[in-house]
């Protein structure tokens, strides 16, 4: 469904991705683990179209991203769900879905998504016209990921979804990130929290100073020595 | 109702009417700053541009007056498009002192354009609208006008805002432009949508001062710096915080007015300004960040 081959990238002078290859094949949720500036963000932005790889190529179902306007990627059904959320703070909850339903496609079909969306997370629903910067940490965090929701993607991009909540918060996350699987969505998920993530997805790349060091399934890689020894301090 | 209650409430009135077309004026100006994060400097002389259309089409070329006005606004608002594409779009990566620079220097080109074209004489519609006598009190009917049709134009562009999906586009990339691009949005198209429309409250503007005031080809003068000061009274950017200093501003000048000269009014205006920076810098309704 997604490949990208050999991607370098970076920003001005400073290169943060090298020669990366990764792929999500339809009805996988794959996951990206590494330290703290190992290039995931850049990863996920260079994917949406944020950013553009300086070499090397993405495909999205056979179609070329790199030839793609930027604005249409999302129409190509990718979503992103940047890292901190970066919600409209001071528009309402349901003016930012309204955001991610932008897309003509979306448009059409705004109150169905609307209901999907609100099904996935009622308490969205209760707070449909607070102004989404004065909500909690995890509220923020469901506002974005419906947000991504409303375009109807097939494939979605989470960054960090569990930076900055509270660990009761973080389990709630994850359960829901089984469910939107579970209900057909590919999902590409970048992540510190290494043993949550390793749980939810089939597959894992370990991404480190900017290159693929290790890939395989969850299992291999929880019974990796290397990643059990950096990552899970077992 | 003693003598001086009439004129206080006869000021506080024509302070309102002021209000509401210093606040169209504003809204334009906050629209395009907000949203394209650039100062058109410029933005008084695209006003007087409307106002010598208007003098063209009705006095010159009788022109009835609401097709003129309509005309106006969308060859203003067609003005706006062009200042954005040929002047701003090719800046946009461009140190702000830059961007500053190049409207400041179309601010020039445009009056000198129109003292070429045009001349420096003073014209006027030669329109007399009556004077509506309220109990004891003068209210100019051009000025009833232009605040009823300011209001409606504010009222248009908030449904605008609120109401569509571009609307709210305007408002998100007010907010974060840079993931403006995840929610499927074109930027560069959001940015001459908002060009027409500060253009065309700009053009809506000239239409309702014409009313009042002769044009000129430095009439731009009048209008600019008032209008920068409302904005930044109200925090650059912020529609409501500009919409509430615009009628600050307007009682300001019209009860300063009123118990001195009309000059006095303004000088109470530009203190209670410079006061205000210091007190709240960021502007009268400014956002706990």
């Amino acid at each position: 469904m997604l490949e990208l081959r050999s991607v370098c990238a970076g920003y001005g002078g400073f290169q943060a991705l090298f020669d990366v290859s990764l792929e999500v094949r339809r009805g996988e949720a794959v996951g990206v683990i590494g330290p703290n500036g190992a290039g995931k963000t850049t990863l996920m932005r260079v994917i949406s179209g944020l950013i553009r790889p300086t070499t090397g190529s993405i495909a999205m179902e056979g179609a070329d991203l790199l030839a793609t306007p930027a604005h249409r990627i999302v129409g190509l059904g990718i979503a992103h769900v940047p890292e901190s959320r970066r919600l409209f703070p001071r528009m309402t909850v349901e003016d930012n879905l309204k955001m991610g339903g932008f897309l003509p496609s979306a448009r059409a079909k705004y109150r169905e998504r609307l209901d999907v969306v609100y099904g996935l997370f009622p308490r969205l629903r209760e707070r449909s016209r607070q102004l989404a910067g004065t909500m909690s940490g995890g509220e923020q965090q469901m506002c974005a990921i419906g947000r991504a929701l409303m375009s109807d993607p097939k494939l979605l991009l989470l960054d960090e979804p569990s930076a900055g909540l509270a660990p009761v918060i973080v389990e709630q996350l994850f359960d829901l990130v089984k469910r939107i699987r579970a209900g057909g969505l590919n999902v590409l998920i970048v992540e510190q929290n290494v043993q949550q993530v390793l749980r939810v997805v089939d597959r894992a790349y370990l991404l480190k100073a900017g290159s693929i060091r290790a890939a395989g399934t969850a299992a291999e890689l929880l019974a990796s020595e290397t990643i059990r020894e950096a990552y899970l301090g077992v | 109702m003693g003598i001086l209650d009439i004129f206080l409430l006869e000021a506080l009135i024509n302070g309102v009417l002021l209000g509401g077309v210093l606040a169209l004026l504003s809204l334009g100006l906050n629209l395009v700053f907000g949203v394209i994060d650039v100062v058109w400097i410029c933005y008084a002389e695209l006003i007087m541009l409307g106002m010598y259309g208007m003098y063209f089409l009705y006095s010159v070329y009788h022109v009835p007056i609401g097709l003129a006005a309509v005309v106006c606004i969308v060859g203003v608002g067609m003005l706006g498009v062009i200042l954005h594409v040929v002047v701003i779009a090719p800046l946009l990566g461009a140190a702000p002192i830059n961007q500053l620079l190049a409207t400041g220097g179309v601010l020039f080109f445009l009056q000198s354009a129109a003292t070429v074209l045009f001349g420096i004489e003073f014209r006027n519609l030669g329109l007399r609208l009556p004077v509506l006598k309220l109990s004891e009190m003068f209210i100019s009917y051009s000025r009833l006008l232009a605040f009823g049709a300011a209001l409606i134009g504010m009222v248009l562009v908030y449904l605008f805002l609120t109401r569509t999906y571009t609307g709210t586009a305007i408002r998100a990339i007010a907010q974060d432009r840079h993931i403006m691009i995840l929610m499927g949005v074109d930027s560069r198209r959001i940015y001459v949508i908002t060009s027409a429309l500060g253009g065309g409250l700009a053009g809506l503007a000239a239409c309702l001062l014409v009313l009042q005031y002769d044009v000129h080809p430095f009439v731009g003068l009048s209008f600019g710096p008032i209008t920068f000061l409302i904005c930044v009274l109200g925090g650059l950017g912020n529609f409501a915080g500009g919409f509430v200093a615009a009628f600050v501003f307007a009682e300001l000048i019209s009860l300063g007015g009123l118990y001195l000269d009309l000059e006095w009014g303004y000088v109470f205006a530009f203190v209670f300004f410079i006061v205000m920076m210091f007190v709240r810098p960021e502007g009268l309704l400014a956002r706990r960040s």
